[in-house]
C-alpha cells in the first residue's frame, strides 16, 4: 500500500472549500426567500390599492401591510400608507439576530456558508462602523409590540359584520388568514433575542433582583421560545405576505371571502 | 477480503504540503482517527497527529474531514461515502507545526486578557440551581477549538489581533451571567476580544462538538450587554440619572 501524492489546494477565495455537500442550497433558498419578499412587499407598497375591504358588504378586513392605515392627502400619491409604516416592522427584520445571520451569508457571502471561502480584498468590519445601526433592535422591538396590538385590533374589526343596520359577530377565511398572521407575528416577537435579554437575560442572579423569579419564569419562557425564532422568523414572514395577497385578492374581486360563522 | 477506503491526509509543514494518499481497510465502528492511526502504525510512523482521550473529551483531535471542522475521533468513517476518499487537513486557521498538527497557542494569549472570577462581598455566596443551570452550558467547553478554527473572523479575515473568537466568548458568558461574579467585562469585550466583528453567522454553534448554543447563549447576550452599557442611550439616560457603582473586574 504506497503512499500516493495527490495535488494539495488550499487557497483561499469566494467558494473555495472541500466541503461535499450540498453548502450552497441553504444560502441560495434564504436568497430567494427574503429576496422574493423584499420583492413582494415593496410592490404592494407602492400599488396603494385593493388593501382592505369595508362593510356593509364584509367586516373591516384590512391588510397587514397597510396597518395602521395613515392616510395623509397632501403625500405625494406614491407615498402610500404602507410606505408610511413598513420602516418600523422591516426595521425590526433587518436588526434581527436571526435575519442578519441570513442575509450575512446569503447577499453578503460573508461568509457563503461555514469553511467556505470569500471574497478577499474587502475591508471586513464586522458589525462595527457601518453595521452598529444593527444596535437598535430593541428599539425596533418595541415598535414591533405596538404593531401586535395594532393588528391584534385588526382581528377584532375583523369579527364584526354588519347586520340589518346593526352588527353582529361572525368569522371568515379572512379572519382566520389575519388572526394566524397576528399569532405568527407574536410567536416572532416573543421570541426576539433582545426581548430575551430585556425580561432577564440581563439578571445574573435572579435571587437578588426584585421579582427575580417572575423575571426567571419570563426569561425560561422567552428562550423556549427562542430556541425556534428562525422557524417563527420564516413561518410569520410568509404569512403577513400571504395575509396581503389574501386581502389584495378579495378587495379586488377575485375571490369572495367566505364567512364560516 | 476486507474492504478498503481511501484517505487523503496533508502532509508537510510551514514551509509547505501536500495531501498524501492511503489505504486503510475498514472496519465496523471505525471513526476517522482510528483510519489515521492505521496510517501511523502500517503507513507513516512519522505522521504527526494531536490526540488524547479518543472519546471527545480532551479536544484534541480537531481538524478538517471533507472540509469540516470535526473532532476525529467522533467521526464515524461509515457516514461518508463508499469509494469516495476522505480528505483529513489541520486545521485552517492556525499555523500547521506538522502532518495534522496546528500550533493554536494564539488562544492561550487570548485567553489571558479575560480577567478571572472576582467573587462578590455584598452577599452570602449562595444561588440556586436555575441559576447555576445557565452558566452550567459553558462549562462544557472542551477548547477543541473548532468554533475559532471556523469562524470566519480568524480564518478569513485573520482578525487575531482585534477579535477574540467564539471560545472566548463563552468562557466570558461563563463568568459575567454568574450569580457571585462581581467582574464586569463588557468594556473587554467591546475593545479587545472586538465582540462587534462577530456577525452572528452561528458557524461556531454548527461546529461546537459539546452542542454549546455558542451564538444564542453566550455571544448575542453578550452584544445585548455590550448594547446596554455603550449603545442604548435610553440605559445611559438612566445610569446618568441613577447612578450605581459596577466596578471593572480586576480592581
Amino acid at each position: 500500500m504506497m503512499a500516493e501524492a495527490v495535488l494539495a489546494n488550499r487557497r483561499g477565495g469566494l467558494g473555495r472549500t472541500e466541503r461535499r455537500d450540498l453548502w450552497w442550497a441553504g444560502p441560495l433558498a434564504t436568497a430567494l426567500g427574503l429576496g422574493g419578499f423584499v420583492v413582494y412587499a415593496t410592490f404592494r407598497a407602492l400599488y396603494n390599492t385593493d388593501f382592505r375591504v369595508v362593510p356593509p358588504d364584509s367586516a373591516y378586513i384590512l391588510s397587514p401591510f397597510y396597518s395602521p392605515l395613515i392616510v395623509l392627502p397632501w403625500l405625494p400619491p406614491w407615498v402610500s400608507p404602507a410606505i408610511l409604516i413598513l420602516w418600523a416592522p422591516g426595521g425590526f427584520r433587518l436588526t434581527c439576530y436571526y435575519y442578519r445571520k441570513a442575509y450575512y451569508r446569503a447577499f453578503f457571502l460573508d461568509p457563503p456558508a461555514c469553511a467556505v471561502g470569500e471574497a478577499r480584498g474587502h475591508d471586513y468590519r464586522g458589525e462595527t462602523r457601518l453595521f452598529l445601526f444593527q444596535n437598535l433592535h430593541r428599539y425596533f422591538l418595541y415598535l414591533a409590540l405596538i404593531f401586535l396590538v395594532i393588528l391584534s385590533i385588526d382581528v377584532v374589526y375583523a369579527c364584526i359584520w354588519p347586520a340589518d343596520g346593526g352588527k353582529t359577530f361572525g368569522i371568515s377565511v379572512g379572519t382566520l388568514v389575519l388572526g394566524t398572521n397576528v399569532t405568527l407575528l407574536t410567536l416572532y416577537t416573543f421570541s426576539c433575542h433582545s426581548l430575551r435579554h430585556l425580561v432577564g437575560g440581563n439578571v445574573d442572579c435572579f435571587s437578588c433582583v426584585a421579582m427575580g423569579q417572575l423575571r426567571h419564569g419570563l426569561w425560561k419562557n422567552v428562550s423556549l421560545l427562542n430556541k425556534h425564532h428562525m422557524f417563527w422568523a420564516w413561518t410569520s414572514l410568509f404569512m403577513v405576505a400571504f395575509a396581503d395577497f389574501y386581502v389584495w385578492m378579495i378587495a379586488s374581486g377575485r375571490f369572495t371571502d367566505l364567512r364560516i360563522l | 477480503m476486507a474492504e478498503t477506503m481511501t484517505l487523503e491526509i496533508h502532509r508537510g509543514d510551514t514551509a509547505g504540503g501536500e495531501l498524501v494518499s492511503y489505504t486503510v481497510p475498514s472496519t465496523p465502528g471505525m471513526v476517522v482517527l482510528d483510519a489515521v492511526h492505521f496510517v501511523q502504525a502500517h503507513h507513516a510512523p512519522d505522521l504527526a497527529v494531536r490526540w488524547n482521550c479518543k472519546a471527545g473529551r480532551c479536544g484534541s483531535c480537531g481538524a478538517e474531514v471533507n472540509g469540516k471542522p470535526r473532532l476525529m475521533c467522533m467521526d464515524r468513517v461509515d457516514k461518508y461515502p463508499a469509494g469516495e476518499p476522505i480528505t483529513i487537513r489541520p486545521m485552517k486557521t492556525f499555523p500547521v507545526i506538522k502532518d495534522l498538527v496546528s500550533d493554536v497557542s494564539w488562544n492561550f494569549e487570548v485567553n489571558k486578557k479575560i480577567p478571572a472570577f472576582k467573587p462578590r462581598n455584598d452577599r452570602p455566596p449562595r444561588f440556586s440551581q436555575e441559576e447555576a443551570d445557565r452558566v452550567q452550558e459553558f462549562r462544557k467547553c472542551i477548547e477543541c477549538f473548532l468554533c475559532q478554527n471556523v469562524c470566519h473572523v480568524l480564518r478569513d479575515h485573520q482578525r487575531k489581533e482585534e477579535f477574540g473568537g467564539p471560545r472566548f466568548f463563552v468562557r466570558v458568558a461563563a463568568l459575567e451571567m454568574h450569580p457571585l461574579d462581581d467582574g464586569n467585562r463588557t468594556g473587554l469585550l467591546k475593545q479587545d476580544l472586538g465582540i462587534g466583528f462577530c456577525n452572528i453567522t452561528k458557524c461556531c454553534t454548527e461546529v461546537c462538538p459539546e452542542s454549546i448554543h455558542i451564538t444564542d447563549n453566550a455571544i448575542i447576550p453578550l452584544k445585548e450587554r455590550v448594547v446596554d452599557e455603550f449603545y442604548d442611550p435610553i440605559k445611559k439616560l438612566f445610569r446618568i440619572l441613577m447612578p450605581q457603582s459596577r466596578p471593572e473586574a480586576g480592581d
